[in-house]
């Protein structure tokens, strides 16, 4: 009897450590998701940094037109080195950015040039994809893009859509989360947004895994308060 | 001589372009005898198609005196080179023929492609043409459109400028001007 009530309270007390443990670790990663939220909301240093990684995803058609109209105002050797990454399905994106590179090396500045490296990487979702059958090419989207956060561990994201940015940011808050890698997450929203943000502006936004998020209209600024607005890219 | 420099001075084309993918009900609806004349009606003589993807083949016109001449193609690398040679565009809603379009100064006609999943492209053309930058049209009222549009009314578009962005980014990484 005696010996029955002890095994029964040892057991009761493996479970308690086992919950204690549990209900700990989830409080001290709540606490760490709060504390990365806010500290990403703060500019990052007080002094001039030396030059930082830079990722920079490249969306198609439009979206990449927008984001070298950007890197093209953009001071260069602050960002260096330059990892461009495009959807596997993309031809003509980082035949783009390789110019704009190109001419770089052209103005024979070595300052700015640096190194670049450019990447493909599967897409979540093609457009017109239905929304259920997203959910597997997520995943294997998910597991490529962390096999190339692993290997590139950015210091700055610059992204604007679509779909293709979305886990890398979402492993680049993972990242920060766990102390691997502090990185600052820009996301400028497509100027074709007007009065919505697009499914991955939103999901960001919401989600608060970008460190700031433009828009190019100021009815979107009304609507999320926390995006910025000062004018546009095109 | 002066015959010539006629002729060419008179040529007006109007540069449809359906961007990389397909836009059938656009090529069909500018395939129209009633926009054909109404577009001649406005001055224009040459009605250049670039159809991408699509399986409607519009009819080719040698045109002439009387009528609108008609030719297409599938794809072009210098889309570019046939938004400057032209005098009207006729676009599908994607921003960045629109903004090439705007930056040309070219009078634009977008064409909202009701088909698609997501529906989203409408947004900026409604609001660019709100602001007088552009005319937006469906492919069921272009031919109304082009009756009643007066590129006169258009407003040039002033580009945007990246610096404020690329600024406050440089803030934030405490990267400073000096």
């Amino acid at each position: 009897m005696e010996s029955q009530d002890s095994h029964l309270f040892s057991e009761f007390g493996s479970l308690n450590v086992a919950i204690l443990l549990i209900v700990g670790i989830s409080t001290l990663i709540t606490i760490r998701i709060f504390y990365v939220i806010y500290r990403s909301s703060k500019p990052l240093y007080s002094r001039h940094p030396g030059p930082l990684s830079t990722l920079i995803v490249l969306g198609s058609g439009g979206h990449t037109a927008e984001m070298l109209n950007l890197l093209a105002v953009m001071q260069m050797e602050r960002f260096k080195p330059r990892y461009y990454i495009a959807a596997a399905t993309d031809n003509m994106s980082l035949q783009k950015a390789r110019v704009m590179e190109d001419s770089l090396l052209h103005k024979a500045d070595v300052e700015v040039a640096g190194t670049s490296s450019f990447m493909q990487i599967y897409r979540s979702r093609e457009v017109g994809q239905s929304y259920l059958t997203s959910v597997g090419t997520t995943i294997i989207a998910l597991t490529h893009a962390l096999w190339l956060m692993i290997k590139i561990r950015p210091q700055v994201i610059l992204c604007n859509g679509p779909g293709t940015c979305v886990p890398l940011c979402v492993i680049a808050f993972c990242f920060k989360v766990l102390g691997i890698r502090w990185s600052s997450i820009f996301y400028v929203e497509s100027i074709a947004r007007v009065r919505k943000l697009s499914l991955s502006g939103l999901l960001l936004y919401k989600l608060r895994m970008v460190d700031q998020l433009f828009v190019q209209w100021p009815q979107l600024k009304s609507k999320y308060p926390r995006a910025n607005y000062v004018g546009r890219l095109m | 001589m002066g015959e010539a420099d006629d002729s060419s001075k008179s040529k007006r084309v109007v540069f449809v372009t359906v961007g990389t993918t397909s836009f059938d009900s656009l090529v069909r609806a500018v395939d129209t005898g009633e926009v054909r004349e109404a577009l001649f009606k406005k001055g224009y003589t040459h009605l250049l198609i670039q159809m991408g993807r699509g399986s409607y083949i519009p009819l080719k016109h040698a045109g002439g005196d009387e009528s609108l001449s008609v030719d297409y193609f599938t794809f072009s690398s210098s889309i570019a080179e046939f938004l400057k040679s032209a005098s009207l565009v006729i676009s599908h809603a994607g921003s960045g023929s629109i903004f090439e379009s705007l930056r040309l100064r070219k009078p634009l006609i977008v064409v909202v492609n009701e088909d698609l999943m997501d529906n989203h492209q409408s947004e900026l053309a409604e609001e660019l043409a709100e602001r007088k930058h552009l005319f937006c049209a469906r492919p069921q009222t272009l031919y109304d459109t082009i009756s009643a549009m007066d590129s006169e009314s258009l407003v040039a578009y002033q580009p945007g400028d990246a610096t404020p962005v690329a600024k406050f980014i440089d803030r934030y990484l405490g990267f400073t001007d000096e």
